[in-house]
């Protein structure tokens, strides 16, 4: 990261004049423990979509079959760049399909 | 009909007006926006001045009435931040609660105007005047300015708008005055030519939220970013005297009414002087009078501005002195010294290198009277000081 500006060159009151700029904020780097997505076991009932804080669970057009020949249209993926870990995915999957498994192990 | 009403040239006049109506005058002759209060003694006249302003269509501004001074000044805040020129006022316990967004308002650099006539903060309970709350609000990022009469505040409020709209500062000022003393008593107050007023001090343009331009206002600034985003406030904060003394001038030369800073009575062969602000102003210069009477060789000074404290200028007064006082009207509680203001004088003093036996005369706490000759006596005792200390006047022991 090149260096931060000096205080002449910031925008009066610290406004931010860049829209979108929250993009460049990877806060994935703030977690500790991480969200795994069980596929097999995942029903595709979205409510980890529904409930994310952060709005990362991504419904992707990505065909799935589960291991009992269950067919999906679609596969909810996390996008770690900017998952915070909160874990409300995890506690509200009705079918315990989402695992927070740790950073450091 | 509001188009009508506002902006009619009248050219001068002179009408009989207490200092809360010259305050809601100059804010209506600013061609406020916005105006976003709620009551409280003894500011509640300019609230209702200005609601009856807007009511009877002589001044096209948004008004709200709201529930509480943190509302007053956060819905301010919401105005100014969209580019209206906003106005608000209140004092003491309103200020108190005002306080957290006071720091906001100044942090977020929206040049918002405030008339604050001072009383006396509880417990106990009291309405009556002294500088108790404006004196807590020094350090939040506001430029104060201090008028000891209702025409100094009317002028006060029409050069707060010029100051804080200035791009080399956009901060918020406030312009502090005396609550009963001046915020209720009738003086004569010259009203100019409100054309006069307009070309004086025309809308100015700041960093507001525009829709073709998104932007956003206020966000969390972490510890590579807020350290620099408060120089940059701390910057505008002291240039802004240059400014306000350059505003000032202006002023005298298109009203004819004369500001500085700091202003000084018989300080050129003064051997002793009283600093003061607000009210005190009046008697001290009585008593610079009679002490002359006397043979001592008195003079006196009275801030005019607060915040940014005029460190130059009052220690060019100062420097060759053989003693002086600052009067305050609030205490510190705790502190190296009572008053808040002998505490600024104190270390401008001591940073320029200047060592002059100071007196902190502590008096008019609560609004308890002052009187012509216990400023006679401070000229006295200034005659014997030889080392700096602090006296409580007026106090019963």
């Amino acid at each position: 990261m090149s260096s931060p500006p000096s205080w002449k060159e910031l925008v009066i009151g610290g406004t931010i004049i860049e829209p979108g700029s929250t993009v460049n904020v990877r806060t994935g780097t703030w977690r500790t423990k991480k969200p795994v997505i069980n596929q097999d076991a995942c029903t595709r009932c979205r409510i980890c979509w529904e409930y994310c804080p952060e709005g990362i669970i991504q419904e992707l057009d990505k065909p799935f079959v589960s291991r009992k020949g269950i067919k999906y249209a679609v596969t909810y993926e996390v996008n770690y760049d900017y998952c915070k870990g909160c874990g409300i995915c995890a506690n509200e999957c009705p079918v315990k399909a989402i695992d927070m498994v740790s950073e450091y192990e | 009909m509001i188009e009508k009403a506002v902006g009619k040239s009248t050219g001068p006049t002179r009408v009989a007006l207490t200092g809360n109506y010259a305050a809601a005058y100059a804010a209506k002759m600013a061609d406020i926006d916005l105006v976003a209060i709620y009551p409280i003694t003894p500011q509640t006249t300019i609230a209702e001045k200005l609601s009856e302003f807007v009511a009877d269509g002589e001044l096209a501004a948004e008004l709200i009435h709201v529930e509480s001074e943190h509302s007053a000044l956060s819905a301010t805040i919401g105005g100014a931040a969209v580019g209206a020129r906003a106005f608000t006022a209140t004092s003491s316990q309103g200020l108190e609660l005002m306080h957290e967004i006071l720091h906001i308002a100044a942090g977020l650099r929206l040049p918002i105007v405030m008339a604050v006539p001072s009383r006396a903060l509880s417990a106990p309970i009291s309405i009556h005047n002294d500088n108790s709350d404006i004196m807590n609000a020094r350090e939040t990022g506001w430029i104060m300015l201090n008028a000891s009469d209702a025409q100094e505040v009317f002028d006060m409020v029409i050069q707060a708008f010029k100051i804080a709209e200035d791009p080399r500062v956009l901060l918020p000022v406030m312009v502090t005055y005396d609550g009963f003393v001046v915020s209720h008593t009738v003086e004569g107050v010259e009203l100019p030519d409100a054309e006069a007023v307009r070309s004086f001090i025309p809308k100015g343009k700041w960093h507001a939220l525009d829709p073709s331009r998104p932007s956003s206002m206020g966000p969390i600034a972490g510890p590579d970013w807020y350290y620099e985003i408060k120089f940059g406030q701390y910057h505008a904060m002291r240039d802004s005297i240059k400014v306000i003394a350059e505003v000032m001038d202006g002023f005298g030369k298109k009203f004819g009414r004369n500001y500085s800073p700091v202003v000084g009575y018989m300080m050129g062969d003064a051997d002793f002087a009283v600093v003061t602000y607000g009210v005190t102003w009046g008697f001290v210069k009585t008593a610079v009078d009679r002490a002359r009477s006397m043979g001592i060789k008195a003079g006196a000074i009275k801030l005019n501005v607060i915040r940014p404290f005029p460190s130059d200028a009052v220690i060019s007064y100062l420097r060759g002195l053989k003693s002086f006082a600052v009067v305050d009207r609030a205490i510190y509680y705790g502190a190296p010294s009572p008053g808040p203001v002998y505490t600024d004088v104190a270390s401008a003093l001591f940073m320029s290198g200047h060592a002059v036996p100071a007196l902190n005369v502590i008096h008019g706490i609560g609004q308890r009277t002052m009187y012509i000759n216990d400023f006679v006596e401070v000229f006295k005792e200034l005659t014997k000081l030889d080392e700096s200390k602090v006296i409580f006047m007026g106090v019963r022991e």
